[in-house]
């Protein structure tokens, strides 16, 4: 039966990917738009370089690009490529792939959702299995309501007023970038303070976001365990209410929170995009805002997909170590 | 169906002694302990009053767009909440920018429930093939991030030509997915249900069925379906417009807060051209969440239990 289970997502997570790459290739093909020849529109508005012949420049990129072909091997090469993990080229900074430019971006965007997620998901579950336990102190349980508010705040906007009263009012925190002007990226110790202090004030405002959804989540997990047998039983035994927190408590709500993990990957990722966009970090979101900016539609599609594909590579991890997780699930049940 | 009803439990003495309280007095009643619908209605009903009496006393069609007044003044007696780098009275901006944002929210959050409702109902009420299509569709959508789709929809497009109307349109486009399950799940367990059957037993016809006996129970569902609709696609269209994606002509109050950031307004102090719209979304996306908890609340009286 595992098998057949692991066969299951595994053609799932290949039917997702395969939509995904579908739409992402056939919807820009549907407008009207030319991404070249708007390129060099730019380029001709920005420098006054013009060229007489620019029909037969924008024809050569084209056969470059291999966009002369006819649509149907365009999309098998374009799926070929998706499947060897080439996303093409850059129109801004051609010489340079999207893949590239990911890449480059990535550490930024790594560092910053996992960190942020740990937290939100470590204190977001305590502060829910507290609100629920019925020992706990009544402040924390007059938590949840200002929780669920924020959680129903998008973290970009959480960002923005953080920027104006942390920032712009009490000058505690900068207000934007990655590291201060002036720095040259090395890995000394100064630097690294810096990029941390930098990157404090979007973390607060993803983990903010999203400290909601893991707190509520524990929480309706924690009054359905109250009742159980086994609690009553530990706590007639006479165990240290510490242990039976940890142990009893804990441990048996906190299993479907994982679940919650995978489904929360994709807001993660797409807050975590708008929020680098908002202080102009370097990762994804700063790739994408600047290439929306510039009108780089490769670097668009690229980021569009690769994070589709990341996300749905993420699900299908976590939904294969749930069951190891959790013992009372095996892979048949379903 | 009448005969039937006749045989349900007659009022007796027991019932007679107590006087009934008029269906105004149970929802004044009901209300004072669904805080949270009250407080979220309350919110949707002081933004609404805003941009009503707003548009009535000041002219938008002009104040809320470039050149119309003096920019980057602070908030004073004359312009109660300053002007933006492009010369726009941000109180004009603001109260068409509600709006708007407040249209596509709407126009989103009506067709995503209606397509979802109709394809919950379809599927879940004639089974077989047309179940399994459905299904197996949404099921492939639901775990791509919607909004990334969106992203690149509207890159696609020609950014000067969006309208208010074009985006709610993008944005509803994957908004469906959602309701679509929560519809078909509802429909699946009121199927079931013993009314449904004795309802077929006296004679109704399944289109009677589906709108006399299935709807009307699903009322809650739908309306705390539409309204998470509304959040999404407000959420959608704002994301999008922060991004440089929106209507770029337009107030929106996404947009107003990319051009914001696009002319630094924080650093080069001007705090109150992306402040108020900051705050006014803050208070859509918090009203919505908290009309969605009292609707459920209603709909779902066993969480009441939990609290």
């Amino acid at each position: 039966m595992r098998l057949g289970y692991l066969v299951r997502r595994i053609l799932f997570l290949v039917a997702v990917v395969w939509v995904a790459a579908t739409i992402v290739f056939f919807i820009p093909r549907l407008s009207a738009r030319n991404p070249i020849r708007e390129r060099f529109a730019e380029i001709a508005r920005s420098t006054g370089f013009a060229p007489k012949d620019l029909d037969q420049i924008i024809a050569a990129y084209e056969v470059k690009f291999g966009l002369d072909k006819p649509l149907l091997q365009q999309y098998v090469e374009y799926m070929g490529g998706v499947l060897r993990g080439d996303l093409g080229p850059s129109l801004t900074r051609f010489p340079k792939t999207v893949l590239e430019l990911i890449f480059s971006a990535l550490p930024w965007t790594i560092v910053l959702l996992m960190l942020t997620t740990l937290i939100s998901f470590a204190l977001g579950n305590l502060l829910g299995a507290l609100a629920s336990w019925p020992r706990s102190p009544k402040f924390v349980k007059g938590l949840m309501a200002p929780l669920m508010m924020l959680q129903a705040v998008p973290a970009y906007l959480l960002g923005l007023l953080l920027i104006f009263f942390i920032a712009f009012r009490l000058k505690l925190l900068p207000m934007g970038g990655a590291y201060s002007q002036g720095v040259t990226p090395s890995l000394t110790l100064e630097f690294i303070l810096d990029a941390a202090r930098h990157q404090i004030l979007p973390a607060i405002s993803l983990i903010l976001a999203s400290l909601g959804f893991w707190a509520l989540g524990m929480r309706g997990m924690g009054i359905t365990i109250q009742g159980e047998d086994y609690v009553n039983f530990a706590e007639h035994k006479g165990l240290h209410p510490r242990t039976i927190f940890t142990q009893y408590y804990v441990r048996n709500a906190l299993l479907p929170q994982v679940t919650g993990l995978a489904l929360a990957f994709g807001s993660v990722i797409v807050s975590g995009v708008l929020v680098e966009q908002l202080y102009g970090l370097p990762g994804l979101g700063g790739l994408l805002g600047d290439a929306i900016l510039k009108n780089d539609y490769f670097i668009i599609y690229g980021i569009t997909l690769f994070v589709i594909l990341s996300i749905a590579i993420l699900m299908f991890l976590v939904d294969l170590i749930y069951p190891l997780l959790d013992p009372r699930i095996r892979y048949e049940s379903r | 169906m009448t005969q039937i009803a006749a045989v349900g439990p007659q009022p007796d003495a027991w019932q007679m002694r107590y006087e009934h309280p008029s269906r105004w007095t149970l929802m004044v009643r009901y209300l004072r302990r669904n805080k949270s619908l009250v407080l979220g209605l309350a919110i949707v009903i002081g933004l609404t009053l805003f941009t009503v009496i707003g548009s009535l006393t000041i002219d938008t069609e002009k104040r809320a767009y470039p050149l119309a007044v003096k920019p980057k003044q602070p908030p004073s007696a004359e312009y109660p909440l300053g002007t933006d780098f492009f010369g726009r009275d941000m109180l004009a901006v603001m109260v068409r920018g509600i709006w708007q944002t407040a249209v596509i929210g709407l126009i989103a959050g009506a067709i995503g429930t209606g397509v979802g409702v109709i394809l919950g109902f379809l599927s879940a009420y004639y089974g077989g093939a047309v179940d399994t299509v459905i299904r197996a569709i949404t099921e492939v959508l639901l775990p791509i991030p919607a909004f990334l789709i969106l992203v690149i929809i509207a890159g696609s497009i020609d950014r000067k030509s969006v309208t208010i109307y074009t985006m709610a349109i993008i944005v509803s486009l994957l908004a469906w997915m959602g309701p679509t399950r929560i519809m078909r799940a509802q429909v699946l367990t009121l199927k079931e249900r013993m009314f449904i059957n004795v309802a077929r037993l006296s004679g109704m016809s399944n289109l009677e069925i589906v709108f006399k006996e299935i709807l009307p129970n699903m009322l809650p569902f739908i309306l705390a379906s539409f309204v998470s609709g509304v959040f999404a696609g407000i959420f959608a269209s704002f994301g999008l417009s922060v991004l440089g994606l929106g209507p770029l002509r337009e107030p929106l109050i996404g947009n107003t807060i990319w051009f914001a950031q696009q002319q630094a307004a924080f650093f080069n102090g001007w705090w109150w051209w992306p402040l108020w719209p900051s705050l006014a979304l803050v208070l859509i996306f918090v009203s919505l969440t908290l009309i969605n908890v009292g609707l459920d609340e209603l709909a779902n009286p066993r969480v009441r239990r939990t609290e």
